[in-house]
């Protein structure tokens, strides 16, 4: 079959579905791939680079839509390239179900497949096909710089020989993947980095990538990204006032404010009201990653840069992932290889487009002449439920009674014990020889001698502690020696084989021991 | 020749080496002068006895401990270190051999004794010794020509004669299920006996008929005395041993080689008090506690109750496991190499694969050259990894790894998170995530390395198999894990070809 890449129509979008690299891959799958003239021109991939890697160049959008089974593309397709789409061909591109029902319908009708790139469950079989997350990491990313080309100061502090230069201080609403890539950036820049979510449990992650996390003083249930498929939700009245609080106190520091909070299917929530934009310095920057969807700052205005009264820049673009092509292509052919590689098990070529498969039935939105969207819910959840149980912490008056508790019971059943085997002993005694008795001193002092001793070996030294103990439970030689003296026949014969094998014992035990010792060498 | 206090005075001096001996183990310095002190108290210690009162046959003598001096010898010399539980073993089927056969001596020797006073026309009665029933009947030259052990098995009254008895059972029983277990672990071990646990129809019920019946015939030993009994507890007790041991798995051995091993030494303590002798009994409780607590430390370390690892197979799972949710991801030797390069902290776990594949040369130089680029890198070390305890840090050692980079994982565990790259070298369940987050694993509750913290890891396997317990590990699926499929030594062989 053959897979194609057609021109984006889009004006402005410069990304491609496929990258000579990901061509390589797909052709490994069995596929011939062909592609548009210049359609890789804007993100770096030039017709020849195609050629080379075994791709058929075609002229025109129409050739490529008729000889493809399989299309690939960035952006939703338009009302004229569904038109061009046929029976049982495929297409694979980001489409918005939800706001582009007519489209979808229309697909459906025609008898085409559509995988929406966009409604790839998020499971972490899946990851490695989740086109949102590698296009959000980009726009996390693209974000710092683009507010770093219109921030006139240093993101790190330094000390020169001109003056001091304060570090600059970057605040990140929402740390999803976006969220996340904006913060790694802006610390590895050098920057302070401070970052919020609703969600505490991502807490720990914003932590490791080297930013504060701004935590709020609200008593209430903290909802559990886990019940809503690791994205955030809407949140209550009285926690959105607090986190306005916490952002209006936050505001007139800020150098950057960076926000990326979407909650899914819904217009953006109005985070970073006018009175912070306000109150923020001049000079300072806000991009806002939502303005897609009406932006976390309302005076954001999409697809343009303002600069507000006070002189506050605020970056509204929304093509984010189509400004850095190059990589973005990259990242997105990766993920269309994945889906592939999913789609075709046996590797020869042909799609099996599984329906039973959760993660190609929730991307599926058309498929065999009817609308398939939306999917029901994936079998498995997203990510592990938050742990609800905390074991509880005990106070130093109740830790000290339960450490004498145990200290209690242990005395207990060391008294017991001691009590059982003196009892013990009695009763051997009442029997035993008195030569018996004497040689059971010995015994038993030799094994508490032997337990304390053993106790302190070091575990590296094991092996060698087994073997010198072979060597040494070789003293066995000393029972057949007493008795080889024997005038018994058969007692010498067999105390002859004892003393053999317990002197190999001896022997071989000590040697290996020392050849092991030998080689443990310190750096 | 010496008299009896000196060989008494000689077995003292030898008790205190061999306490140091096994005392010194405690560091690796202090190991190297340890072993020259237990050298030392065992030369003592035969030399005092062998020129002591009562050795007769010296050509015999000298002959069997020339043959088993050359013998071990050789052995210690070739032996490969990756062999090294198999010789173990070995030497513990040597101990339990030796005992068997020393108790059967010293039953003959005792019916040599009786038989004598019978022939004379002696009628013992009385709490006194044959000695002196001898004397009582007006001979006292009888028992003249008598030697070392049967001479002093004419000076016992009856009831040290009935105690010799039990010592006697007891010194065979254990001696036998030592020597054929340590023969079957052996066997297992060296790969030629299958490491899959096997047991005949009945399974563990034949076990308690044939220790049941042993405990019969002890009672008729006691009663009547005589070979036959004896012999046929014999027999009982090679018989447990083998099945005992064929029930347990090939990944419990580093527990069955420490049972064995405390079973060598109270079979040698049995044997001391059968011949009385101090020096034995002291010996043999050292190896016995010695081996106990080994055997402690490999249960603890697998969460598991030592009579279940006897019994053989993992308790059932006590509820549906955790679905594992992801894939393996596969990786290649220059993405492990790149990795590497860019690591500055790299932490190494091997495992049994790793002896199994003999890549302990190459993780070493893999670890020197990484070392040389000023990367920090350590070893971990779970103490069940191997078939023997402390059988990873011999064989790192063999390949010259510095032992202070080798850590134990109560010293390393907390290391992780602030690790770049975690390798994996041939283990599975001493690195299962399944233990801490399932509790319906069948390991849930064992320690592990936790490696998953680590930023990224490494995982060189063979295939796609489960591990020994069958227990599927989760952490091959994790975000951060990556396979590195195939052979250990060659997988790593690849990584020094890329890595100067």
């Amino acid at each position: 079959m053959k897979i194609g890449t057609p021109k984006e129509v889009e004006t402005g979008e410069a990304r491609v579905a496929m990258t000579p690299d990901s061509a390589r891959q797909l052709q490994k799958l069995g596929y011939d791939c062909i592609i548009q003239s210049g359609a890789g021109e804007a993100a770096g991939f030039s017709d020849a680079l195609y050629e080379e890697a075994g791709v058929q160049v075609v002229k025109t959008a129409d050739t490529l839509w008729k000889n493809a089974d399989v299309v690939a593309k960035v952006r939703p397709p338009r009302e004229a390239e569904v038109k061009k789409m046929r029976e049982g061909q495929l297409l694979i591109s980001f489409f918005y179900p939800a706001s582009n029902e007519a489209l979808m319908k229309q697909a459906a009708d025609l008898g085409a497949s559509v995988i929406a790139m966009d409604m790839v469950p998020r499971i972490s079989r899946a990851q490695k096909m989740d086109a949102l997350s590698s296009m959000a990491n980009i726009a996390g990313y693209r974000a710092v710089i683009e507010a770093g080309n219109n921030f006139g100061r240093f993101f790190t502090g330094q000390v020169t020989a001109a003056g001091k230069v304060p570090p600059a201080k970057v605040l990140v609403v929402g740390a999803g993947v976006a969220g996340l890539a904006a913060i790694g950036t802006s610390t590895s820049l050098g920057a302070i980095t401070y970052a919020f979510d609703v969600r505490p449990e991502v807490a720990e992650q914003v932590e490791s990538m080297g930013a504060e996390f701004v935590y709020l003083d609200f008593e209430e249930e903290q909802q559990d990204g886990a019940a809503t498929g690791g994205y955030a939700s809407v949140s209550s009245p009285e926690f959105r006032e607090a986190q306005l609080k916490k952002f209006r106190e936050l505001a007139p520091d800020m150098d950057i404010v960076i926000t990326t909070a979407l909650i899914p299917n819904r217009e953006a929530p109005e985070l970073w009201t006018e009175d912070m934009v306000k109150a923020m310095k001049p000079g300072s920057v806000i991009v806002d990653l939502a303005a897609e969807r009406g932006g976390n700052c309302k005076m954001t205005v999409k697809d343009e840069k303002i600069v507000t009264d006070n002189g506050v820049t605020i970056v509204g673009y929304t093509d984010f992932p189509s400004r850095m092509a190059a990589q973005s292509s990259t990242l997105y052919s990766t993920n269309i290889r994945h889906m592939m590689t999913d789609l075709t098990p046996e590797k020869d070529g042909t799609v099996n487009h599984n329906m039973e498969d959760d993660v190609i039935r929730g991307a599926t939105i058309a498929h065999a002449k009817a609308v398939t969207f939306p999917p029901p819910p994936p079998k498995v959840q997203a990510i592990a439920a938050q742990k609800k149980e905390k074991p509880k912490e005990l106070t130093p008056e109740e830790k000290k009674a339960k450490e004498a508790a145990a200290f209690k019971a242990q005395t207990k059943s060391q008294i017991t014990m001691l009590a059982i085997g003196g009892a013990l002993m009695a009763l051997l005694g009442l029997v035993a020889p008195p030569s018996f008795m004497q040689h059971f001193i010995v015994f038993v002092l030799s094994c508490f001698i032997g337990f304390q001793v053993i106790w302190n070996v070091s575990h590296s030294l094991h092996t060698p502690l087994m073997a010198v103990t072979n060597a040494i439970s070789g003293i066995i030689v000393l029972g057949a020696v007493l008795q080889i003296g024997s005038s018994n026949g058969i007692v010498v014969f067999l105390s002859t084989i004892a003393v053999l094998v317990a002197t190999i014992n001896i022997v071989g035990g000590f040697l290996v021991t020392r050849r092991m010792l030998a080689m443990f060498q310190k750096s | 020749m010496f008299g009896d206090q000196f060989v008494t005075a000689a077995a003292i001096t030898a008790s205190v080496l061999f306490i140091l001996s096994l005392g010194g183990l405690s560091g690796q310095e202090s190991a190297k002068r340890a072993v020259w002190y237990g050298i030392v108290g065992m030369a003592l210690a035969v030399v005092f006895t062998v020129f002591g009162p009562g050795i007769d046959n010296f050509a015999f003598l000298l002959i069997a401990m020339a043959v088993g001096a050359a013998a071990g010898a050789v052995v210690a010399k070739r032996v490969e270190m990756t062999e090294m539980p198999q010789l173990v073993a070995a030497l513990h089927s040597f101990v339990g051999l030796a005992a068997v056969f020393v108790g059967l001596n010293a039953e003959m020797e005792r019916l040599r004794v009786a038989g004598a006073l019978r022939e004379a026309g002696i009628a013992c009665e009385g709490a006194i010794s044959a000695i002196a029933c001898a004397v009582n009947a007006g001979q006292p030259d009888l028992f003249k020509e008598f030697q070392g052990f049967a001479y002093k098995v004419a000076t016992k009254i009856p009831s040290e004669i009935a105690f010799l008895k039990i010592e006697v059972v007891l010194g065979i029983f254990i001696g036998a299920v030592t020597f054929t277990g340590s023969v079957i672990a052996f066997g297992k071990l060296a790969g030629k006996v299958d490491g899959k646990p096997f047991q005949l129809p009945g399974g563990h019920m034949l076990n308690a008929g044939a220790a049941f019946a042993s405990l019969l015939l002890a009672v008729i030993y006691m009663v009547y005395g005589g070979m036959f009994p004896l012999i046929l507890i014999t027999i009982l007790a090679l018989f447990i041993g083998y099945h005992l041991i064929m029930g347990i798995g090939g990944a419990d051995m580093p527990v069955v080689v420490s049972m064995l091993n405390s079973y060598s030494g109270w079979a040698a303590a049995a044997i001391g008090f059968t011949l009385s002798n101090d020096l034995l009994i002291v010996t043999g409780a050292l190896v016995g506690s010695s081996g106990a607590i080994l055997s402690y430390i490999m249960c603890k370390a697998m969460n598991r109750a030592f009579v279940s690892v006897i019994l053989g197979g993992f308790g059932g799972a006590s509820g549906p496991q955790m679905a594992v949710e992801g894939e393996q991801i596969a990786i290649d030797a220059d993405g492990v190499a790149a990795a590497l390069e860019d690591a500055d902290s790299v932490i190494i776990i091997p495992g049994y694969g790793m002896a199994v594949a003999q890549a302990q040369q190459n993780v070493a130089e893999l670890t020197r050259r990484l070392r040389a680029k000023g990367k920090t890198v350590r070893f971990a070390i779970h103490p069940v990894a191997g078939r023997l305890p402390g059988h990873m840090n011999v064989l790192l050692a063999e390949a010259k790894v510095p032992y202070d980079i080798v850590l134990e994982m109560d010293e390393i565990n907390e290391d992780f998170p602030e690790t770049d790259v975690a390798i994996v070298i041939g283990s599975n369940d001493i690195v299962n995530p399944a233990a801490q987050d399932d509790p319906n694993s069948p390991i849930a509750g064992m320690p592990v390395l936790e490696c998953w913290k680590a930023k990224q890891v490494f995982v060189s396997k063979r295939g796609q198999g489960t591990g020994y317990s069958g227990i599927e590990n989760p952490l091959f699926y994790k975000e951060n894990t990556r396979m590195f499929y195939g052979d250990a030594k060659a997988s790593v062989g690849e990584l020094l070809n890329r890595i100067s």
